[in-house]
């Protein structure tokens, strides 16, 4: 009786949004009269950070502070469509739509502005400060605020912008069945490093080292936020969570949080995350989004570093002692059998 | 039956009357409209409903409400100071502690029972404050790293 390390990798490649595309998402952006931006949008922020991405991206599209622009995804009976927070979508698709919409709100504001400023809108550019000046003559200079002043009251023009990103549906070959499942993938691989005790089948998980690739992290606190939160919800799945009944039927199945279990802030491991930025040639900004995938790598790793401890290959979630200890039975008559022999 | 229900809630008197054998929980969103108390799984088991009683952290859905009557109790609305916001609420949000935010309450009012009785508390002490509150989002990490940091800075501000 004694407790055995191990160490398991798992790596994975891991497509945005639904495989095989046909999957929208639109976005509308529009300013008050004060220069203030709303984006409207039907998409969820779950905690996941959706708002803050969103007004990053636009912000940062149309040239103006990012105090100056507000995200609303109050509903989606009034917003404009949205498949849906799934499928590690968010930044990629509604960025996307996002980008779109901000980009043509942003023409009409340069036309804006080159109209009361009597210039070429071609020569304009903004500050990111909340101004429009001529290239090469910040002196000549008008602030978005008097743009949309002057758009509302004067010019009769909505500063606004229509965005959507919709990946097409994949053609399929008649001849050999192919598809085209993602245009854009994201990377990762995870080790992990577990304690298993071969007397109460109890495993421990040590320690956590992860890399991930998922194009531009456009706020890279958010980003380690979903990595950290995920991979302890991978933990969760390949260690805890169940549904099912322990004995014998659904009736004996968790009912409530002292039955349906979860690991808590006592059984969490130290986890090095080191983040790699390869920029997406179709991302926001070059963006992919950690979402789903930051769950994924742990439970195969985890199953790996079992095997490797202890020699059992268990591929039935969630990894409960009891599955442990009776692997390891199984195992110990394959070997006491095969001795016999 | 109505019952007479009397707290010093945030440092301030209330009183209200309740329904015989209501829950604190109850009492401190209806009668005496604290939202910022949130019920999870009505049965004790997931702490978003902590709440202060006598310095104590208390599970507000399996408290009697009638029991903390002339009792003193503490919610998150009572942590701001005016414009400030308590060094756990400002070390909540440098650490990005919260995701959806549901247990961001409990955890809140769990660690202000701890640093109240312990300013100085090790990660042991912080992960047995919390262990009674569930996190769906976080996977702990960040709001452990949060009360240490407001133990830290509060430490040094009374130093």
């Amino acid at each position: 009786m004694a407790k055995h390390r191990g160490r398991g990798v798992a790596t994975i490649n891991y497509p945005i949004g639904m495989n095989l595309g046909g999957d929208p998402s639109q976005a509308l952006v529009h300013s008050n009269p004060t220069g203030k931006f709303t984006v409207s949008l039907s998409s969820i922020d779950l905690g996941q950070g959706m708002k803050s991405v969103t007004r990053q991206i636009c912000a940062e599209t149309l040239g103006v502070p990012i105090e100056d622009v507000y995200v609303d995804t109050a509903d989606s009976d009034t917003g404009p469509h949205c498949m849906g927070s799934f499928a590690s979508r968010g930044t990629h698709r509604v960025g996307n739509a996002v980008m779109a919409a901000a980009r043509e709100a942003r023409g009409v504001m340069m036309e804006a502005a080159a109209e009361e400023l009597e210039v070429d809108p071609g020569d304009l550019e903004t500050d990111g400060r909340g101004a429009i000046h001529v290239k090469g003559a910040p002196h000549r200079s008008i602030s978005v605020r008097d743009v949309a002043i002057a758009a509302q009251f004067r010019q009769g023009k909505t500063i606004s912008g229509r965005g959507i990103f919709l990946v097409p549906l994949s053609d399929v070959d008649p001849e050999t069945g192919e598809m085209s499942p993602a245009t854009c993938y994201a990377h990762a691989c995870q080790i992990v490093d577990v304690e298993v005790d071969d007397e109460t089948g109890d495993v421990t998980v040590l320690k956590m080292t992860s890399a991930y690739e998922l194009g531009r992290a456009i706020n890279p606190k958010l980003v380690e936020q979903q990595l950290v939160g995920g991979s302890w919800m991978g933990m969760s799945h390949a260690l805890y969570e169940t549904p099912e009944p322990y004995y014998p039927d659904t009736r004996e199945g968790p009912r409530d949080f002292n039955e349906y279990l979860m690991p808590g802030p006592g059984d969490i491991c130290p986890h090095d995350i080191i983040v790699l930025e390869r920029p997406a040639a179709d991302g926001p900004f070059g963006a992919k989004g950690p979402g789903e995938m930051c769950a994924n790598p742990s439970l195969p790793a985890i199953a790996n570093a079992i095997f490797n401890a202890v020699g059992v290959r268990i591929d039935e979630l969630p990894i409960t002692p009891e599955r442990v200890l009776r692997a390891l039975r199984e195992r110990g008559r394959s070997v006491a059998a095969s001795r016999a022999w | 039956m109505k019952t007479p229900i009397q707290l010093r809630l945030n440092g301030e008197e209330v009183a209200a009357f309740a329904d015989d054998g209501a829950n604190l929980l109850d009492v401190l969103r209806e009668s005496f409209g604290d939202l910022t108390v949130k019920g999870g799984c009505w049965q004790g088991t997931c702490g978003t409903c902590t709440v202060l009683v006598g310095g104590n952290p208390r599970l507000s859905c399996v408290t009697l409400a009638e029991s903390c009557s002339g009792n003193s109790v503490e919610t998150v609305a009572g942590l701001r100071r005016g414009a400030d916001l308590h060094p756990l609420q400002s070390a909540f949000m440098e650490h990005f502690a919260a995701q959806c935010g549901y247990c961001t309450p409990g955890m809140l009012m769990a660690a202000k029972a701890l640093l109240d009785r312990n300013p100085n508390p090790t990660r042991e002490d912080v992960v047995d404050a919390i262990c009674g509150n569930i996190c769906r989002c976080t996977g702990y990490e960040p709001i452990i790293a949060a009360i240490l940091d407001a133990a830290r800075k509060g430490a040094r501000r009374s130093a």
